[in-house]
């Protein structure tokens, strides 16, 4: 049975899904690159995702309206960043359990809306594969990369869109020197606040779209706490990255290739315990930390508020 | 006469600092009623019917107790580790952990006299948990692993630890034969379950967390120990210069977090359900008591003695959410949410406390550090050395 994991067709279905799978991680974890190259760390994307979850959800299913779903969940997400903010760049909240507690509100209010408003786990029909015309044709590897839907290819955009933004714009000049040493790139006249503000929002956002994915366009239904760690997970691959969107986009890949094994694993029949299986990838987490967090240098102001010296 | 007036600003702004955490849980509820107005709600209604369920009758009271407990018990772990600057998200899967060990000696040891048993689980699930905290512990000081990130994976594997153990190893021999698989563990014997300290479910699990925190108190405030604990929470940097093994003392801040979330999850096996069962999360098993306790620790500021009206006071909202369900309908998925924005409100309003406190610093001409989230820390240290 284990020999039926290295047939082609199931070798294809892996890759296949382990692409697939990435997409919330990438959304997630490229936010929060940006958040800590700005010397915020965003613990909350956990709870901004079942937010933008369930927004999406409820947007599509009600409206029918895929896109409209990913706006509003855009919108909750934008909110939720915003008020990350002022707790953070404002009133210099420690970040990491001001973090917590946005995650706990973030599945309390999201729970709460499903059993209120659903009631009952239903499915919505998401995003539809796209079949890129002519490169979806080759032989296993159209199956792999392009036979998604819209909102993986756009995931896998983000990576180089990240990567220029953060190191070709003056934007990103000043993002990274407002992480790094924010006291200079005041004395400079960048504005510290706006840069964060700026950053929080846009993981906000893009945590949002990231449980957007999970609800309508991978999984396409919502269930409480559905995420169930992937938010973690996503600030972990930061580190793994070393804070580079192609290293995060490695991590994702890695992580969610194994998450796929282990799914496939679990198909096929294959006797390992499936609790011993989805544990695999958190293990894995683990040790990908101490091997990644030793050798790079984080952000020299991450989660350290910013206050102007008088 | 400037030391008088210190003393008397210095009153005033103690006095601020302990209603602060109220004024947070307010704004939470006030944003809870919000809520509930959107909802189509009653908030008034509500809120009865949440003081019904948490108060209303010796009954409910009781409840409350039972579930303040394990909120207390995580919370104590919280107090040292917060202290030591180590943040430990871990309580979950510490719970959970310990459970497994106390449950385990519970089935194991049968021939065992009742006492002793329980002593036993007790300590094993002190073990299991700070092993379970230990090793975030070791990863942080000696790999430089982001605690927040490994405590957080700790509890997912904690989870389908428990899931494998209790389909496998532990499961029912009754349930291992029925086609059902159930999966939980057999019923620990009568004669090894917590004794209940009057005719409701309060055992004495809720007696052992007061004196703990007690001993937790001394532990951080009248032992060399703790006093090294909390000066690594506050300034790493100047421990090292001043002897003190910092690694060494990040370690044992998160082993004993851990140790007493693991007792939490002992004294819910040992006190309330008398035997592990899963529906697969860990909520299931531990009523996010994981989460809740660090709530309780936050609005407790982080002080052990003020951690046990803290735990009565979450532990009396989870009661009474159960009630709230049942009579205006309000799933209790609310009050996770209103516990998130205690949270977010308690930080937030630490930057007025460090404001008085660099008044305060300023005016006793010490120089200033930043300092951690702890709080209230410096004012201590101040009346202590004074």
């Amino acid at each position: 049975m284990i020999s039926d994991l290295f047939s082609t067709t199931v070798l294809i279905g892996i890759l296949a899904s382990g692409i697939r799978l990435a997409t919330p991680y990438l959304y997630a974890s490229i936010g929060e690159v940006f958040g800590q190259k700005s010397g915020v760390l965003n613990l909350g994307i956990e709870g901004q995702m079942l937010l933008g979850a369930f927004a999406a959800f409820y947007v599509a299913l009600t409206t029918g309206n895929l896109w409209l779903g990913v706006l509003v969940a855009m919108i909750v997400g934008a909110v939720m960043g915003l008020a990350m903010a002022f707790v953070t760049v404002n009133l210099r909240a420690q970040q990491g359990i001001s973090g917590i507690g946005f995650y706990l509100f973030g599945m309390g209010v999201s729970d709460l809306l499903f059993q209120k408003l659903l009631g009952t786990v239903e499915t919505v029909k998401g995003f539809p594969k796209i079949f890129i015309p002519g490169l979806s044709d080759i032989p296993g590897v159209g199956e792999i990369f392009f036979s998604q839907n819209l909102l993986v290819y756009i995931a896998y955009l983000l990576v180089p869109i990240a990567w220029f933004v953060l190191n070709k714009t003056t934007l990103g000049l000043k993002i990274r020197s407002v992480g790094e040493n924010p006291d200079a790139a005041d004395s400079l006249g960048v504005s510290v606040a706006r840069i964060r503000y700026f950053t929080i929002i846009l993981g906000g956002i893009l945590s949002a779209v990231a449980g957007a994915s999970l609800s309508i366009a991978l999984l396409n239904v919502f269930q409480q706490n559905m995420t169930s760690g992937l938010g973690f997970i996503a600030v972990a691959l930061v580190y793994f990255g070393a804070w580079k969107p192609a290293g995060v986009l490695g991590g994702a890949l890695l992580f969610s290739m194994i998450n796929s094994l282990q799914l496939w694993i679990q198909v096929l029949g294959i006797p390992i315990p499936s609790d011993i299986a989805v544990m695999m990838p958190y293990v894995l987490t683990i040790l990908v930390l101490v091997a990644a967090v030793s050798r790079v240098r984080a952000p020299s102001a991450l989660t350290k508020p910013f206050e102007r010296e008088d | 006469m400037a030391m008088k007036k210190l003393l008397q600003s210095e009153w005033v702004s103690r006095l601020v600092d302990v209603l602060l955490p109220v004024f947070a849980a307010l704004a939470a509820l006030f944003v809870g009623a919000v809520m509930l107005l959107f909802l189509k709600v009653n908030p008034i209604e509500a809120y009865k019917a949440l003081w019904d369920g948490a108060f209303g009758s010796s009954n409910a009271f009781a409840e409350t107790l039972v579930k303040a407990t394990p909120l207390l018990l995580v919370a104590l772990g919280i107090c040292i580790s917060f202290r030591a600057d180590v943040i430990n998200i871990g309580g979950e899967g510490q719970m959970i952990v310990g459970a497994i060990f106390a449950t385990w000696v519970g089935l194991t040891f049968t021939g065992l006299p009742g006492w002793l048993v329980i002593t036993l689980a007790m300590l094993a699930g002190f073990a299991g948990g700070g092993i379970w905290g230990g090793i975030p512990g070791l990863l942080k000081a000696y790999f430089n692993v982001n605690e927040i990130l490994s405590t957080v994976m700790m509890n997912a594997i904690a989870v389908q630890l428990m899931n494998f153990l209790l389909r496998g190893p532990l499961i029912d021999p009754a349930q291992a034969e029925l086609a059902s698989k159930i999966p939980q563990t057999a019923r620990l014997l009568e004669a090894f379950q917590l004794p209940r300290l009057i005719p409701t479910r309060l055992h004495l699990g809720a007696l052992i967390a007061v004196i703990l925190a007690v001993l937790v108190y001394i532990l951080l405030w009248r032992t060399t120990l703790g006093y090294r604990i909390r000066a690594v929470g506050q300034n790493p940097h100047a421990s090292r210069y001043a002897g003190i093994k910092v690694q060494r003392h990040v370690v044992l801040a998160l082993l004993l977090s851990g140790a007493f979330a693991g007792l939490a999850g002992a004294t819910q096996v040992f006190g309330v359900n008398y035997r592990m069962i899963t529906d697969g999360s860990a909520s299931g098993f531990t009523g996010s008591a994981g989460f809740n306790g660090i709530v309780a620790a936050l609005f407790g500021q982080l002080h052990p003695i003020l951690s046990i009206p803290a735990s009565i006071l979450f532990g009396a909202l989870l009661v009474g959410a159960n009630k709230m369900q049942r009579v205006v309908q309000v799933p209790s998925a609310l009050i996770i949410a209103l516990n998130g924005l205690v949270v977010v409100f308690v930080v937030s309003s630490e930057v007025w406390r460090r404001r008085r406190q660099k008044r305060r610093l300023a005016a006793a001409g010490q120089d200033d550090e930043s300092s951690p989230h702890a709080g209230g820390e410096k004012s201590q240290q101040a009346e202590t050395d004074a």
